[in-house]
């Protein structure tokens, strides 16, 4: 447990390895640094190209240069002048967001239950809980449709959202997690006279905050950019998330590249914001999963 | 409450237990196991949506055995497979290896790597399909011939296609594993490391002998990790060839994109369903060997 | 407590009385249709015109994009959601038929005699057991768009006559770069796009071959016509090099960036050719054949009553196909979308005839065909492959068009045989 925090954490304040500092002096550290760099380079190739397609005119969308003569943000204007953008982008932050907080604490729930209480049928549920990670949402989208239907959940942001309250992948890592919190804690807790939600979520759920920190980051992740089922479970345009209205923008666009470069810049630039602003606690939270799931 | 009190620690536990389990039982009941028999059972159906259902029993899976576009889809499921995740997997650790050594902006490389793991798939999938273009617009296609290189048909090809669409879905990859490759490689104790120095061992024999055996948590996880994103690719591949799914002659289409068009394009539920029952073996057994090994700790 | 339940009393009254006051008769029905911006456009001008002449109906309009209406529509309507009235196209009537999910419409407001008096005889084609199950506002042909421009450059001066002509002049228009890359294409291509309309019902007829049997339910292309049309058609990239069918992603793109001399697509192109600025362009008929055959290809959407509608909603939806299958609706559609209007009366006018952009696809109705679709996706990927196959394997037209017969009779098979 320590090992993974102290790891983690050397990781999320950007510091290069103990070793590395302490190690003898290194030969290749030149090379080594500027073949990294270009590597780096060459990942954010994509993005930059992106970026730069969405502040050109048409006349010189497909020439070689990153930066344009005449830069331009028309095409923001255009794309974002009928609404329609930001009306999708609250709706996928509003269902990430909801879908996150309501994934965490159940999953935390679950996850805590099957690690810290004995009962007949643990196994039983955890095995039956895992083993729906398996299953292929693809399986799933008809008979969710039919039953939202029957529910009335169609075209709300309930049924774009009640396949993903809970996920078995978020169960999995929390029961690893808890595994980490001694038990003798808990009992303490007992013996103070709290009852057992209390002592879960005073008690256990602040010992693997960085872990709760971690899932949320996969589930609003996730969800942002889920596709397949907010497509089928939305009728109005109203309700589309950003991945399905993105879609139908360059489909309708039918490949004027510079407007869905636009619209895939509008897609991407949230995150990299939020990445910019977190980047340490993402980083550190990916690390922990890693680590433990 | 009196009925509670009586209880012992052990029976109270059971009942908080189950307390704590009552709303993901219902859940997981209603809205995982439940749709899952639903598609199973409609397996053995012939559905076409709008009609009513009618038993076929084996048909299904008949037909499947005798359909040349399904094994070829297979084929291509587990080419994804067996090429993204050695590759990305041997990439994101040399990466992570040296970046883990340098200390000159070593926060901004990694951050760098770490980017396209952030980005939207559906977006992104439209900026490469972009760049594979033939002239005049592809971005790579007019960098080559700036050079005066013939252009290369990447997605038009039966054997670049699949390759090409690999490509951004281990981009957006490759920074998650750097980060996980290095959290595990700052999880070894510094101990080791320098006991070796001490012994005067090679950096070469450190890496195989201590480095990497000691990775084998990190690597599993990795290797299961991506096997199943690869094995469920699907977001990219729709994509980049909407005009011709999975094409050109399903060189590209992987199992999932299948199920979506006999289930969508089509509308034969009943062989769509069979087809998930395949994809759902498929990953249950790559699962289950995960679990086995994830199981013997070094 | 007391008050409480005077509370709730009033509460419940007031409400009753609130739900009382509200016009009875007003009744809101739902149409849904694919996403093209002209379409919404035009519907939402009938919609307006509709409320305006019937204020106590409210029509809610809801769109999909292309590639997932049929999954939407399909899931839908049998979970009792969705629309009172619903746009297919005509070649999924009788799926939605024999689910039991459209219903007929009433002969008292659609006499079937009427009908065929007044409509294009394609449409006969949505009457089943006497009733006509639904009915279209407008038709598409296909004609051939050319860049006027690039004709001017190529000291060209009409569109082609004949598909000879239609090489030669391509040849003309198609620049390539140092390497060897197409950098403007004389005629565009794509099977993907409409061309496999275009070789089905056109090309292969011009060849001598015909796609399916009287009754639809065989494969009949594999033939001598057939391997000619289909080399024919190959050969525009593999010998002539005059296209490349992945230049600029799609066939439509290419021509409206002003890259591409010559393009095959349907009328409903022409709204959003129309504001394409800087570029100029013509309309002409499709080519002729080889003995001068001249053929068409029409296909149309139809508007239909689902089961869903019942009651005063069935009542308000009869009363809006009544609207959106008139002249005025047509005329509006027309202009706004420039499909062209179901009746012969209304589209085959001196006037449509002799418009510059309607005119050849006025004239191709009058010698089209319609091809009866049972699984168009999946018939569209048969000619895709046939193509690929002799593109990318290099596989030769004859066996190439003969593993795209057997592979569509399978489709045909499936559906018949039900």
């Amino acid at each position: 447990m320590t090992d993974i925090r102290a790891s983690a954490d050397s990781l999320m304040k950007g510091q290069s390895s103990a070793r590395a500092a302490k190690g003898p002096r290194d030969p290749y550290a030149v090379l080594r640094w500027t073949l990294l760099a270009m590597g780096a380079i060459v990942m954010v190739m994509p993005i930059v190209y992106m970026l730069s397609a969405s502040i050109k005119y048409p006349f010189e969308m497909y020439d070689l240069n990153i930066i344009p003569k005449e830069p331009t943000f028309e095409n923001y204007t255009y794309v974002l002048s009928d609404g329609r953008f930001l009306r999708w982008f609250g709706n996928s932050f509003l269902i990430a967001t909801l879908t996150t907080i309501s994934a965490v604490f159940f999953d935390a729930l679950v996850g805590y239950a099957l690690c810290k209480f004995t009962f007949r049928g643990r196994t039983f549920m955890f095995i039956a809980i895992l083993s729906t990670l398996m299953i292929p949402t693809e399986m799933l989208v008809i008979p969710w449709y039919l039953m939202s239907k029957s529910f009335g959940w169609l075209d709300s942001y309930w049924g774009i959202m009640f396949p993903g309250i809970m996920t078995a992948f978020g169960t999995f890592l929390m029961k690893q997690f808890f595994e980490t919190v001694p038990d003798d804690f808990l009992e303490a807790a007992r013996i103070d006279g709290l009852n057992e939600f209390q002592i879960w979520w005073s008690v256990a759920l602040p010992l693997v905050a960085p872990a709760l920190s971690a899932l949320a980051i996969f589930i609003f992740l996730g969800n942002w950019t889920a596709f397949l089922w907010p497509l089928i479970v939305t009728n109005s345009q109203d309700l589309y998330t950003l991945p399905v209205g993105l879609t139908t923008f360059s489909v309708e666009q039918a490949v004027e590249w510079e407007l869905i470069m636009t619209g895939a810049a509008l897609a991407t630039i949230p995150t990299l914001i939020v990445f910019l602003l977190f980047q340490r606690y993402i980083i550190r939270g990916v690390a922990m999963a890693g680590l433990k799931g | 409450m009196s009925l509670y009190r009586n209880l012992s620690i052990r029976q109270k536990q059971v009942v908080w237990a189950w307390g704590f389990l009552a709303l993901p039982i219902v859940f997981y009941c209603v809205i995982r196991f439940y749709p899952t028999f639903n598609a199973i059972v409609l397996s053995f159906q012939s559905w076409n949506l709008l009609g009513p259902r009618e038993w076929v029993g084996l048909d299904n899976y008949a037909k499947l055995w005798d359909d040349p576009v399904f094994w070829k889809a297979f084929r291509n499921t587990f080419m994804y497979l067996i090429l993204g995740t050695p590759i990305s997997l041997v990439i994101s650790f040399v990466i992570a290896y040296h970046l883990d050594k340098t200390k000159l902006l070593h926060g901004t490389l990694r951050a760098l790597y770490f980017l396209p793991f952030l980005t939207s798939t559906v977006a992104m999938a439209w900026v490469w399909r972009w760049f594979y273009q033939p002239v005049p617009i592809g971005l790579f296609n007019n960098f080559l011939a700036s050079m005066g290189i013939a252009q290369i048909d990447f997605l038009n090809s039966t054997s670049n296609a699949l390759p090409s669409i690999l490509l951004p879905a281990i981009w957006a990859g490759l920074g998650f594993q750097i980060i996980i490759f290095m959290a595990g490689l700052r999880a070894i104790p510094t101990s080791y490391y320098e006991a070796a120095r001490i012994d005067g061992v090679s950096t070469w024999t450190i890496l195989w002998e201590i480095t990497l055996p000691l990775l084998k948590p990190t690597i599993v996880f990795l290797v299961v990790f991506s096997s199943i994103g690869f094995l469920r690719i699907f977001d990219q591949v729709f994509n980049m060839t909407t005009n011709n799914p999975g094409g050109p002659l399903d060189s590209t289409k992987p199992l999932v994109l299948m199920i979506y068009q006999t289930a969508f394009s089509s509308f034969d539920m009943g062989y769509a369903a069979a087809q998930t029952v395949v994809l759902f073996a498929i990953l249950l057994v790559v699962s289950l060997i995960q679990l086995r090994v994830l199981r013997e700790k070094p | 407590m007391r008050t409480f339940k005077a509370f709730t009393y009033a509460a419940a009254t007031s409400f009753a009385a609130l739900v009382a006051a509200a016009p009875a008769s007003a009744v809101e029905i739902e149409y849904w249709q694919y996403i093209f911006d002209a379409r919404i456009t035009a519907m939402d001008v009938l919609i307006d015109n509709f409320q305006k002449a019937n204020p106590d109906i409210t029509v809610k309009q809801s769109t999909f994009p292309y590639a997932d209406y049929r999954t939407k529509v399909a899931a839908a309507i049998p979970a009792g959601e969705g629309p009172d009235v619903v746009q297919l196209f005509y070649g999924w009537l009788n799926d939605y038929v024999q689910a039991d999910l459209i219903q007929p419409l009433p002969a008292a407001n659609f006499p079937a005699d009427k009908i065929e008096a007044e409509f294009f005889p394609m449409v006969r084609a949505m009457k089943i057991d006497g009733n006509y199950m639904a009915l279209p506002t407008a038709v598409r042909s296909l004609a051939l768009f050319y860049n006027k421009r690039m004709f001017a450059e190529a000291g060209l001066t009409a569109p082609p006559a004949n598909l000879d002509e239609l090489v030669e002049m391509a040849a003309k228009m198609t620049t390539k770069d140092g390497a060897g890359n197409i950098t403007a294409e004389g005629l565009t291509s794509g099977m993907t796009a409409q061309d496999h309309h275009w070789w089905r019902e056109v090309v292969l007829r011009q060849f001598g071959g015909a796609p399916y049997s009287d009754d639809n339910k065989t494969v009949t292309y594999n033939s001598e016509g057939g391997v000619k049309a289909l080399q024919f058609y190959a050969d525009l990239e593999a010998k002539h090099g005059v296209t490349k069918s992945t230049f600029m992603d799609e066939p439509q793109a290419a021509f409206k960036a002003g890259r591409a001399g010559m393009h095959i697509d349907g009328s409903f192109r022409i709204g959003a050719l129309k504001d394409t600025r800087g570029l100029d362009w013509g309309v002409a008929e499709l080519p002729a054949g080889p003995d001068g055959t001249k053929s068409n290809y029409a296909s149309y959407w139809v508007n239909a009553i689902t089961t869903k509608a019942q009651g005063e909603k069935y009542d308000a939806s009869v009363k809006f196909m009544e609207y959106i299958t008139s002249d005025e609706a047509m005329q509006i559609w027309l202009d706004t979308v420039g499909e062209l209007p179901a009746k012969p009366s209304a589209a085959m006018t001196d006037a449509n005839l002799a418009d510059p952009v309607f005119g050849p696809f006025v004239a191709g109705l009058g010698y089209a065909n319609t091809t009866v679709f049972v699984d168009e996706s999946g018939q569209r990927q048969v000619l895709v492959d046939a193509i690929s196959r002799m593109m990318l394997e290099g596989q030769s037209a004859a066996d190439s068009l003969a593993a795209a017969a057997t592979a569509e009779q399978v489709i045909l098979d499936g559906y018949y045989k039900k």
